[in-house]
This record gives structure tokens, C-alpha cells and sequence, in this order.
């Protein structure tokens, strides 16, 4: 691939650039007026090849949205998704195709992403036979091939069973087989192991990683654990109500949190230690919908850090302050 | 000390097509007045039916093999229903798995514990049931302007602290959480786990956490027990299970998890899964995951002793080295297996 030199050694799969995706709603019975939820609100970052970027923050704070805009299941409001250079909404015909196949998506949830009625042959195989790929022969090989890799083994135990007859992490086995069958080149996980046990969720983790060295697939992971963020991911974007607040190194992002709502998210988090009295995070209120909101800074209303200038200014850009850490805070 | 919840062999069975599912097998543990316990183990270990078999709420299938529930001295197993129906909710109250989706979406909130109470203590007028609630409305972090809204006005945490007032309701002696906060996020978790041991200590109140999480048990719990597949296999103090896991499940759990403490390091696999409790293992049920098996392991049921004071196990071969900050997982590992794997070559 043939690169700019301006975009120096990294070599980057995925580029988003102001994305944002407003969705209307409407404000009660009587009101005519719309509404608008900004679920992704001018969003830029990229994702290096061999890279797994985390996205990371509360419930509804458009991490889902984003990974589906990535993924071309949901049309941006504005802005721009290029995947390898290719710029995602315009790709057509015969080009789909191969998007479909270059790029896949886990989803959030492992009971409801399989198709009940089909054996786990059929469900690994589809991505194969939609994209016209090999002969029945190679598919089931292909097919086997990828439930030994994810730890469905031996695969002629699985191969004609049913969805409801696997566990969940088994059931989450599966759908990673599936997105990786085609051998795609980016992939969106969202939340693939949230609901899952330690020891299973461990083994996936594992899984990821290992795919990652031996197929050098990307990722962006989509969870809100930030302990398996830092495991698993080598930077960590954090989302709070449709906005990147902060971007950097997971090592940077546990440890070093600069942002005020990175803080108290990382302090909030438990720890496997009982003889540690973990100090009480500074966070005020409840988290809120992202609907017609003011100009400033998103996290106005929750920030202890606050200072009068912020109620006037404009909502902060994301900046990077060195070493490829980047925040988007007046104060910092 | 005062005890509270005293569990003895107690071995509870579900029939099924398929079988018998042996679901609990010989567990015992006891708990004081004040206390808190956290139950830990993987998904279908037997940590709901514990629960539901000291609230005595176990379905039509389930057969009460062996043992007793001891509740403030009584058998529960020999109360009549009526008396077990008194001590629900006034003395043991339950918060259930996934509570916060059970609230019922065509009464308001507020009417739904009110209802609650007045049942529970018919003695308790309307108008003084709907001060009661205004207060546990308070305790809970709720605004008691709240109380008339229906559930779906309401945030999945807020939901969560609706179902703990509700618990709270009628003063209970005993609260079993099942996986009170699992589906929330952390910022609202760590409030609302806060809020119930700031009540669990202000009215000397007993509390059951049952959790996969073994962070959050580590927060919030006096004593841990580790279930695995229907069996205890460890219960002590806190401090104790995580500084010094005398169990290899125990210790392979704790260094199963991730977590942001600390340097990173490797994460232990537990190979395999949990067994089917149709049939489960002879021996020790864990031995067909363990490292540490031994022929006595797969042929001896390890008997549940005490080996240092409140601290239980169940193990042939107990774990010696201790789990440090150093997180040197492998020191004890069979040559060839487990220790391997991400963490090591993470980061940039
Ligand atoms: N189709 C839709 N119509 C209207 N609003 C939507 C739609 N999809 C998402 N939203 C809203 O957009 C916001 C972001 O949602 P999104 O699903 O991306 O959150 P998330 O970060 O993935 O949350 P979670 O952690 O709960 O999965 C939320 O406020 C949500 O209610
Ligand atoms: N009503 C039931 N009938 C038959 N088997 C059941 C029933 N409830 C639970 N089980 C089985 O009992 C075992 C323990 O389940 P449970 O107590 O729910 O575990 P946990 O709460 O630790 O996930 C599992 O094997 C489960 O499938
Ligand atoms: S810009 Fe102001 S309100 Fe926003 S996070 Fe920074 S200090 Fe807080
Ligand atoms: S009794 Fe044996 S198999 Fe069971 S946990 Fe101890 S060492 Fe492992
Ligand atoms: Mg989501
Ligand atoms: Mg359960």
C-alpha cells in the first residue's frame, strides 16, 4: 500500500474524521419540535494495522453507534470513514462485497446474534456462501479450521449443533468464528466478553490476541470494563456523551488518567484487593441523554473540576498534549 | 458471636429429563448478625440456588437431598409456610439476579413497595407505609418526588436502588444480593455498593453478595466463599482467601481476572469448563481443571475442615505459596501448562 510519506511509519487501516450520527426524537406528546440525540458527536481517530483501539465509557454513550457507522450498518449524520484508503460511503456494487468481507463486527450480545433455527456450521459457513467464497469442500474445511482455532474443538462435535445447545461462551466462540471466516482485515468486537465468566472470558481474550499476532487482524474493542480494556488493547479512547474525552496508551490511560471524567471513571473501578479502601470517585450527578446539547463541554454538569470559564467556552477539542496523549479539557 | 445463617450439609437436587442435577452438595458455612458474606464462582456453580434455598423459594423440580437451614436457631425446612412466609421479607429479603428488570411496569414505584410493606405487616397503615418509603427513598439516593413514577421513567440505576429499598423494606435481619449491580455501569455500581454497606453497618444488618465478579466481592465482603460446580471449596475472611488462597480454583480464579492494579501480568487460563452436575466428577469435582490433581484427588472427595481459624477448605494438594503483589502465577504450575499468555507483550 502506498502511503503519503506526511503520514510517517504508522500504517493506518482505519480513519475517522468529524464523524457524528444525530438521531431525531421526539420531546413529549405535545411538542412538534425535534429533537436531536447526539449519539456520536464529531469523532476523529484512527486505528494503526495490527492495532486493537479500545472504546471505552458508560452505557449510551455511543460506542455502539460508532462501531455500526464503522461498519456501515448506520448512515453518519457527517463526516468521514476511510478503511484502507477507501472511503466507506461510497463503496457500491461489486465493491460491497468485498467491504463486507474485509470488515466485521462482533455484537454486544452472544444470546441474540445467532440465528436459533441454524447449526453452527450453517451460521459459520454464511459470511462464506454469501460472498461466493470456495467450493463446499473448502468452506467445510475453512469451517473446521476456524472452530479449532477459536477452542471449538474437536469441530466435529459443534458443527451440526444448535445454538441453544452451546454455552455462552461457547455461543460467543462461535460468532467470533464467524466474523473471522472471511479473514477480514478490521474488525469492530462490541463488548465480546462482557457477560461472560472470568475463566471463558480469559480464554477469549487470549483468543483475540493470539488472532491478532497470527492474522494480523485490528480491532476496536468496544467494552466498558477498563481492566479488560488495558489487557487487551494497546490505546484506549475514552466516549462520554458522544464525544472522544481522551485518548492515549492503555498504560497511560489506567494509570495516568488526565481527563476529570477519565479519573473518576478509573476510580470507580473495583479492585481484587480487600485490604484497599478505594477512595470515593469525584463525579457529580447521573449520567444524562446527549439531546439538543449546549455548545460547551459535555461534561459540564458532572465535572468537580469545573471552573467558571467552562460554563461560556466552547465545548474543548480533543488535543494532544505529548506523547500522543491526547484530552480534551479547557483546563489541561 | 451471634449467628445468623447457619447452612449444614445441605445437598439440593433438581430433576430433570435428563436426570438428577445436582446443584448444591454438602455445603456448609455459617454467617453472624452484621456480617457479609460474598459467594463466588462461575455461572452455574450453584450461587442462585444457595440463595433460593435459604429464601426456601426453589422451584416445583428442586428436592431437598440432605441438611439444614438454620435461620435466628429455627429449621427453616420444618416451618410451615405460613411461618416461612412471615420471615420473608422481614427477616431475609432477597434482591434477585437481574431485579432491576422485575419491577412491575404498570404501578408506580413507590405504590409497589408500599404494597410491599402493607402486605407484609398488615399492621402497617397505608400512610405511614408511604412515609416508611419516602425515608428508603432517601437511604437509597432516590428523589422522593420519584415515587409516583412508573418504572420505565426510571434509569437502570435508579431501577437497581428501587429494588433495594424495596428489599429494605421491611427491616430484614438478612439480604441476599444476587448480582445486584452486573448489568450497571462502574460509576453507579460503586455508588449503589457503597449505599448498602453504609446501611449494612449503620443497622447491623447481614448481607449475602453473590457475584463472578471477584472484584466486587473483594469490596464489599467479610467472608468469601468460592463455589464450584454445587460445592464450597474455600470460605475465610477476605484478607485471608486473597492474600493466602489455599485452594487451586481459588487461586487460579483470582489470577484469572484482569484487573488495573498494579503491573500488568499474565493471565491464568482455567482450562476446560465447569462440569455438566448430571454427572459430575468423581472425587474432587474440580480435579479434571486442576494442575494440581492427584489419583487420591479423582478417587477421595476432599473433606471441608478448617485449617486455620474461620478459614474452610476442601482440598488434597492446598496451595503454599502465597498470592503477593508479585503475581507470579506460574511458580506453582504443572510443567507445560496454563501461564502463557497476553498481558506479557501488551501495551506499545
Ligand atoms: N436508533 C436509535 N434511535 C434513537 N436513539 C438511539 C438509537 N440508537 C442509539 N440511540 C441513542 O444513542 C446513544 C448512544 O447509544 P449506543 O448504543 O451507541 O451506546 P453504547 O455506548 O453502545 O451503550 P452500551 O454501553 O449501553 O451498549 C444513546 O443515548 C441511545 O439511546
Ligand atoms: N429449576 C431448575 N431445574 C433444573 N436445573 C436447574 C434449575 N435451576 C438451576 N439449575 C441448574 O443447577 C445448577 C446451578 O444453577 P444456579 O444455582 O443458577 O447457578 P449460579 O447462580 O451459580 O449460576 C446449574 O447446573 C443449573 O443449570
Ligand atoms: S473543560 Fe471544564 S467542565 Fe469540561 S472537563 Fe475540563 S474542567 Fe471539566
Ligand atoms: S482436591 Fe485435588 S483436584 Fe481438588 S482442588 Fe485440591 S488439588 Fe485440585
Ligand atoms: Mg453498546
Ligand atoms: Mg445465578
Amino acid at each position: 500500500m502506498a502511503l503519503p510519506a506526511a503520514t510517517e511509519s504508522k500504517d493506518v487501516i482505519l480513519e475517522v474524521s468529524n464523524l457524528s450520527k444525530y438521531y431525531p426524537v421526539n420531546q413529549g406528546f405535545f411538542t412538534r419540535q425535534k429533537s436531536l440525540l447526539h449519539a456520536v458527536d464529531n469523532v476523529s481517530f484512527q486505528v494503526n494495522r495490527g492495532e486493537v483501539l479500545g472504546l471505552v465509557g458508560e452505557s449510551g454513550c455511543g460506542k455502539t453507534t460508532t462501531g455500526r457507522l464503522i461498519v456501515r450498518l448506520a448512515t453518519p449524520t457527517s463526516g468521514r470513514i476511510l478503511i484502507e484508503d477507501t472511503d466507506v460511503a461510497e463503496i457500491k456494487g461489486q465493491d460491497m462485497m468485498e467491504f463486507r468481507q474485509k470488515v466485521q463486527m462482533i455484537f454486544q450480545d452472544p444470546y441474540e446474534s445467532l440465528d436459533p433455527r441454524m447449526t453452527i456450521f450453517d451460521i459459520v459457513a454464511e459470511p462464506l456462501n454469501v460472498n461466493g467464497i470456495g467450493t463446499f469442500e473448502e468452506r467445510e474445511a475453512q469451517v473446521e479450521e476456524m472452530l479449532s482455532l477459536v477452542g471449538l474443538a474437536p469441530p466435529s462435535a459443534f458443527l451440526f449443533r444448535f445454538p441453544h445447545e452451546l454455552s455462552g461462551g461457547q455461543r460467543q466462540r462461535v460468532a467470533i468464528a464467524r466474523a473471522l471466516v472471511v479473514r477480514p482485515s478490521f474488525v469492530v468486537a462490541d463488548e465480546p466478553t462482557s457477560m461472560l465468566d472470568v475463566s471463558i472470558r480469559t480464554g477469549i481474550m487470549k483468543l483475540m490476541a493470539q488472532l491478532r499476532e497470527d492474522l494480523g487482524i485490528s480491532y476496536l474493542y468496544i467494552t466498558h470494563d477498563l481492566a479488560v480494556a488495558r489487557y487487551l488493547c494497546d490505546r484506549i479512547a475514552v466516549m462520554y456523551l458522544g464525544k472522544i474525552v481522551e485518548l492515549g496508551n492503555s498504560e497511560d490511560i489506567v494509570k495516568r488518567p488526565l481527563h476529570p471524567y477519565t479519573k473518576a471513571l478509573i476510580s470507580a473501578v473495583p479492585v481484587p484487593d480487600p485490604a484497599i479502601d478505594r477512595p470515593l470517585p469525584n463525579i457529580k450527578g447521573g449520567v444524562s441523554k446527549p439531546i439538543d446539547p449546549k455548545p460547551r463541554c459535555r461534561f459540564y454538569d458532572r465535572c468537580p473540576e469545573s471552573a467558571d470559564s467552562c460554563a461560556e467556552a466552547e465545548n474543548p477539542e480533543l488535543r494532544d498534549i505529548g506523547g500522543g496523549h491526547l484530552v480534551a479539557c479547557h483546563l489541561l | 458471636m451471634d449467628t445468623l445463617l447457619r447452612l449444614e450439609d445441605l445437598t439440593m437436587h433438581y430433576k430433570t429429563k435428563a436426570g438428577w442435577v445436582q446443584a448444591i452438595d454438602n455445603v456448609s458455612f455459617s454467617l453472624h448478625r452484621g456480617q457479609s458474606l460474598g459467594l463466588v464462582g462461575e455461572s452455574g456453580c450453584g450461587k442462585t440456588s444457595v440463595a433460593m434455598s435459604i429464601m426456601r423459594l426453589l422451584p416445583y423440580n428442586a428436592k431437598l437431598v440432605k441438611g439444614r437451614v438454620l435461620f435466628g436457631g429455627h429449621d427453616l425446612y420444618t416451618l410451615s409456610d405460613e411461618e416461612v412466609r412471615q420471615l420473608r421479607w422481614k427477616e431475609v429479603a432477597m434482591i434477585f439476579q437481574a431485579a432491576m428488570n422485575s419491577l412491575n411496569p404498570v404501578y408506580s414505584v413507590g405504590n409497589q413497595i408500599v404494597e410491599a410493606i402493607v402486605t407484609h405487616e398488615p399492621e402497617t397503615g397505608e400512610d405511614e407505609a408511604r412515609e416508611r418509603v419516602k425515608s428508603l427513598f432517601e437511604l437509597v439516593g432516590i428523589p422522593k418526588e420519584r415515587m409516583d413514577h412508573y418504572p420505565h421513567e426510571y434509569s437502570g440505576g435508579m431501577k437497581q436502588r428501587a429494588v433495594i429499598a424495596m428489599a429494605l423494606a421491611c427491616n430484614p435481619s438478612l439480604i441476599i444480593a444476587d448480582e445486584p449491580t452486573t448489568a450497571l455501569d462502574v460509576i453507579v455500581q460503586d455508588k449503589i455498593l457503597r449505599e448498602i454497606e453504609e446501611i449494612r453497618r449503620t443497622i447491623n444488618m447481614s448481607m449475602i453478595y453473590i457475584s463472578h465478579d471477584v472484584s466486587v466481592i473483594a469490596e464489599v465482603s467479610d467472608i468469601v466463599g468460592v463455589m464450584y460446580a454445587g460445592r464450597l471449596l474455600e470460605l475465610g475472611p477476605a484478607d485471608d482467601v486473597f492474600k493466602r488462597p489455599k485452594n487451586p480454583y481459588t487461586y487460579s480464579l483470582m489470577n484469572a481476572y484482569p484487573s488495573i492494579l498494579g503491573e500488568k501480568h499474565d493471565l491464568v487460563t482455567i482450562p476446560g469448563e465447569p462440569p455438566n452436575l448430571l454427572d459430575p466428577p468423581t472425587g474432587c469435582r474440580f480435579h479434571p481443571r486442576c494442575d494440581w490433581a492427584t489419583k487420591e484427588c479423582r478417587e477421595v472427595e476432599p473433606a471441608w475442615r478448617e485449617i486455620t481459624k474461620g478459614h474452610y477448605l476442601a482440598c488434597h494438594n492446598p496451595v503454599r505459596t502465597e498470592h503477593g503483589t508479585a503475581h507470579n502465577k506460574t511458580a506453582r504450575r504443572a510443567p507445560g501448562k496454563g501461564g502463557d499468555g497476553i498481558g506479557t507483550s501488551g501495551g506499545n
